[in-house]
């Protein structure tokens, strides 16, 4: 009942670029669908891993400027006379170095951050994608400042019989954002299903007694981070080549809360509520625009993740699966017969 | 029954500031006993598990199991290497299910990487078929397999602690220190415990107690250690315990020592 | 030499309304637990406050900040009673994210009624500066030096020498035990946040006009806020005072002698490298606060 129901919404999400005239709406959806897979990353490691790592955005910006450098090139001076200097590469080869590039981030942040807990993890996460912001506004060799890098490639696929094809379109990049959100989905899916899913699941509810059953919170904890950081970078690279313009403006921290409120309004650690979530907090904007400022749509988040943390304080699918719950586990035969018991 | 040590504890002491949690401790476990630790409130069983476990540091000396040193061991390490505790209050994942409590418990049993769990490649499918089999073995033979899909913080007290011990099981142990683990049972509760420990021992298990149960203590060890004020003050088989003077008075004070001694 | 210890000066100055931000949130983090977001919004509030009662309302400058620090008491209580109280259960990561959403709402509430260009604040003060030796420093620093001077000694009497401080520090110990004395522990930690709040109002009001007022000020604030308290250690006041004129400080200099773009970062690399290294602090004395 729940597979059919997933398949439904594919199928119409895959369908709305075929009905959908509005490029503004179009365009609402494209950027809300890379910040529900962001915030799908940050579910991993807030929903399910239990850390509240509020510095996410820095790895989605991470993702963005790699990505943007990759595919643009660039010339810069480290010190005297010595020059590192990069040829533009095609724009695949920039997704897959943001990937790599925002895990080794999200390696050496989660290495650094986890021996601090509580509080001030969080505030060190905040301060590292500080740092970051702070470091892509001056390194203006390297990233434009201010200036912003412009004139980003955009995503170049390789379509056996139509050959190359450039996504400057929006439909184009709706299905690309599509399809990776997808793949991010299902990867995350079969991550939090498995054995390492259920190790992450246990440190975050008992550490103590992960511990005592043999389950490395440490390895575990930055295995999180370096997964949710890629898929994170994945999405940023999306942005910067779907955008085509990024600055460091990226960085900053109502980005971070934009995917925090989607994964706690949707629900944190289940696999839907992050796109539950981010459904709704991409819908806002598009309702509120015709008839206020845009500050009223963020005044209206602030509320509602309120309101949600009052009222639904595990969120809205957890809610919902309350009323749709699933059924009892099934017993495999062959184990029932053996083993005496004590009973 | 019982063969060559599996645990030894040598001059294992535990300095908190000037608090002298435990003085000198040097006993031994042998593979396949029951050894209880047992002694007044306050007199360092639990710190000297947490000493042995990993998850506290001794101020002095050395614990080995099987010949490896576990000083330094983080208390995941210690695991691996075959011993497993259990808690004395939350001992299970009280917001997971009973089945997902041993599923998760069986971690330890796990044979894929990461890329296989990323992309649900056989060798993770197969792995977690056969996860799931043993997770119904563990449930049957403790016997909390009709509680499977129930929450495990809404099982009542008493298969809550056979939950734990099954969680502990899921470890793949070869030894297991148990927590006062029937420490608010009631008879009925103690009774299925005890049949539990004797079906363990069949298998060879080897397990260190620390109990308060009296009754429960005499019944199913094959020895008895006595701590008081971070000291061993007795060692011995049951009966030579219940009647050693020093043990008595620990436990009683001189006057009731005295009482005792004259009833 | 002379630039050596004009920055000294420039230290002082703002150390002194750092601290204010910093023994503020230190109050709070310390004695509630509550990671504090909205705490760079009460510095924002105090701000505009000042800029509402001087431009518009014609006040005068001196009586202005006694009401703006009256002011940010009420708008912290409120938020306490509204928000924090019925949350007082809660994990601390759901008081986090309520005391976000709180921050969104104020921040942007603050774009949407003044817009988001910066306003200045006319004071009474000479435009001349003051000088001393190779020093110079502006009559309003001066002025703003000797109220954030004058607000910590305040702090402190309140802290240490009166009933209300006594069951702040008592609650800071033990909150079960405080309770069981006889105190009122709700009470207090409204009386907390409020003090809290409005020692963050204060340094708004004085740092505002000495620089511009903008809706995001209260982003950097906070952190830096935070910053300070890491430093100081959570509840010590003395440290936060500390604290306050060591992120000044090396501010002033990093901005000085390195580059004045990474000016703000100083905060926040503060952060990070003291929690790696010491992370209770460097003046961590857990037992007690004041």
């Amino acid at each position: 009942m729940r597979r059919l129901f997933s398949y439904v919404i594919v199928a119409l999400l895959a369908s709305v670029p075929l009905w959908l005239g509005d490029p503004y709406i179009l365009n609402a959806f494209i950027t809300t669908g890379i910040f529900t897979i962001a915030a799908m990353s940050l579910n991993l490691l807030l929903g399910y891993t239990g850390q509240l790592s509020l510095g996410h955005v820095a790895f989605f910006g991470i993702g963005a400027y790699v990505s943007a450098l990759t595919s643009l090139g660039f010339d810069v001076e480290l010190f005297e006379g010595f020059h590192v200097v990069h040829e533009p590469w095609p724009v695949v080869y920039g997704f897959l170095l943001a990937i790599v590039f925002a895990g080794l981030c999200g390696y050496l942040v989660g290495k650094l951050s986890f021996r601090v807990r509580g509080a001030y993890f969080v505030i060190v996460t905040i301060s590292f994608a500080e740092v970051v912001r702070l470091v892509a506004l001056n390194w203006v060799e390297l990233t434009q400042g201010p200036l912003a890098l412009t004139s980003i490639p955009p995503f170049t696929l390789g379509l056996p019989g139509l050959g190359y094809v450039n996504l400057y379109g929006k439909a184009g990049n709706y299905y690309l954002v599509l399809g990776v959100g997808l793949v991010a989905y299902i990867v995350i899916k079969h991550l939090v299903q498995s054995r390492i899913g259920r190790a992450m699941i246990a440190l975050k509810e008992n550490e103590s007694l992960a511990v005592s059953i043999g389950i490395n919170v440490t390895a575990y904890l930055v295995l999180a981070a370096v997964v949710s950081a890629a898929i994170a970078g994945a999405a940023g690279s999306l942005y910067a080549h779907y955008l085509r313009i990024i600055d460091p403006d990226i960085f900053l921290f109502l980005y971070t809360v934009t995917m925090v409120i989607m994964v706690i309004t949707g629900g944190k650690g289940t696999l839907a509520g992050p796109v539950v979530g981010g459904a709704i907090f991409g819908a806002i904007p598009v309702i509120v625009r015709s008839f206020a400022a845009p500050e009223v749509q963020w005044i209206l988040y602030g509320a509602f993740m309120i309101a949600i943390i009052f009222v639904l304080p595990q969120g809205i699918v957890p809610a919902i699966e309350r009323w749709f719950p699933r059924g009892p586990i099934k017993q495999p035969r062959v184990a029932s017969q053996s083993a005496a018991s004590v009973e | 029954m019982t063969g060559a040590p599996a645990l030894t504890i040598e001059h294992v002491a535990v300095h908190f500031g000037g608090l002298v949690a435990i003085a000198d401790m040097n006993f031994v476990v042998n593979e396949g006993e029951l050894l209880s630790l047992i002694g007044p409130n306050g007199a360092g069983k639990t710190t000297a598990f947490n000493v042995i476990t990993g998850f506290l540091k001794p101020s002095a000396g050395e614990v080995r199991y099987r010949g490896t040193s576990l000083n330094g061991l983080k208390p995941h390490q210690v695991a691996s290497l075959g011993l497993v505790r259990t808690f004395q209050r939350t001992s299970v994942f009280r917001a997971h299910s009973v089945f997902d409590n041993v599923l998760t418990g069986l971690h330890l049993s796990g044979r894929s990487t990461l890329l296989d769990t990323l992309l649900r490649l056989p060798r993770e499918r197969q792995s977690e078929r056969e996860l799931r089999e043993t997770t119904w073995d563990i449930l049957h033979l403790v016997g909390i397999g009709k509680h499977a899909h129930e929450q495990a913080g809404s099982l009542p007290y008493g298969d809550q602690r056979l939950l734990g011990v099954a969680l502990a099981l899921a470890a793949k142990p070869s030894m297991l220190l148990l927590d006062e683990p029937v420490s608010g049972m009631n008879a009925s509760e103690t009774g299925r415990f005890m049949r539990l420990l004797g079906k363990l021992r069949e298998r060879g298990m080897t397990i260190l107690l620390v109990e308060h149960d009296m009754p429960m203590v005499m019944g199913v060890s094959d020895r008895i250690v006595v701590l008081n004020y971070g000291r061993i003050i007795a060692e011995g088989e049951p009966a030579a315990i219940r009647e050693n003077p020093e043990v008595i008075r620990a436990y009683l004070g001189q006057a009731g020592a005295k009482r005792a001694a004259h009833a | 030499m002379a630039e050596f210890l004009q920055h000294i000066a420039n230290t002082l100055i703002l150390g002194g309304t750092y601290a204010l931000l910093g023994i503020g949130l230190t109050l709070i983090f310390g004695i509630m637990r509550v990671v504090n977001f909205t705490h760079g919004e009460l510095y924002t509030f105090g701000a505009y406050f000042i800029f509402l009662v001087i431009s518009v309302l014609g006040l005068n400058f001196l009586l202005a900040l006694p009401v703006a620090i009256i002011a940010g008491l009420l708008l912290g209580a409120l938020i306490e009673l509204l928000l924090l109280r019925p949350m007082r259960d809660a994990d601390i990561d759901t008081t986090m994210l309520v005391m976000i959403g709180a921050m969104i709402v104020m921040q942007n509430s603050e774009q949407l009624v003044w817009g988001g260009v910066a306003k200045s604040v006319s004071t009474p003060f000479p435009e001349t500066p003051l000088v001393m030796g190779p020093v110079s420093v502006s009559y309003l620093r001066a002025f703003v030096l000797l109220m954030a001077l004058l607000l910590i000694v305040a702090t402190y009497i309140l802290i240490n020498r009166t009933k209300l401080g006594k069951a702040m520090r008592a609650t800071f110990q033990d909150r079960d035990t405080a309770s069981l004395m006889g105190v009122n522990v709700q009470a207090i930690y409204t009386a907390t946040f409020a003090i809290g709040s409005s020692l963050a109002a204060a340094a708004g009001a004085l740092l505002g006009p000495a620089y511009v007022i903008s809706p995001h000020m209260g982003d950097i604030a906070s952190l830096k806020a935070f910053a300070i308290v890491i430093l100081g250690g959570l509840g010590n006041v003395t440290g936060a005072t500390i604290g306050g004129f060591i992120l000044a400080l090396a501010e002033e200099l990093g901005a000085g002698y390195v580059s004045s773009g990474y000016r703000d970062a100083m905060g926040f690399l503060i952060i990070i490298a003291v929690l790696l290294i010491k992370p209770t602090g460097l003046f961590a004395r857990a037992e007690r606060i004041g």
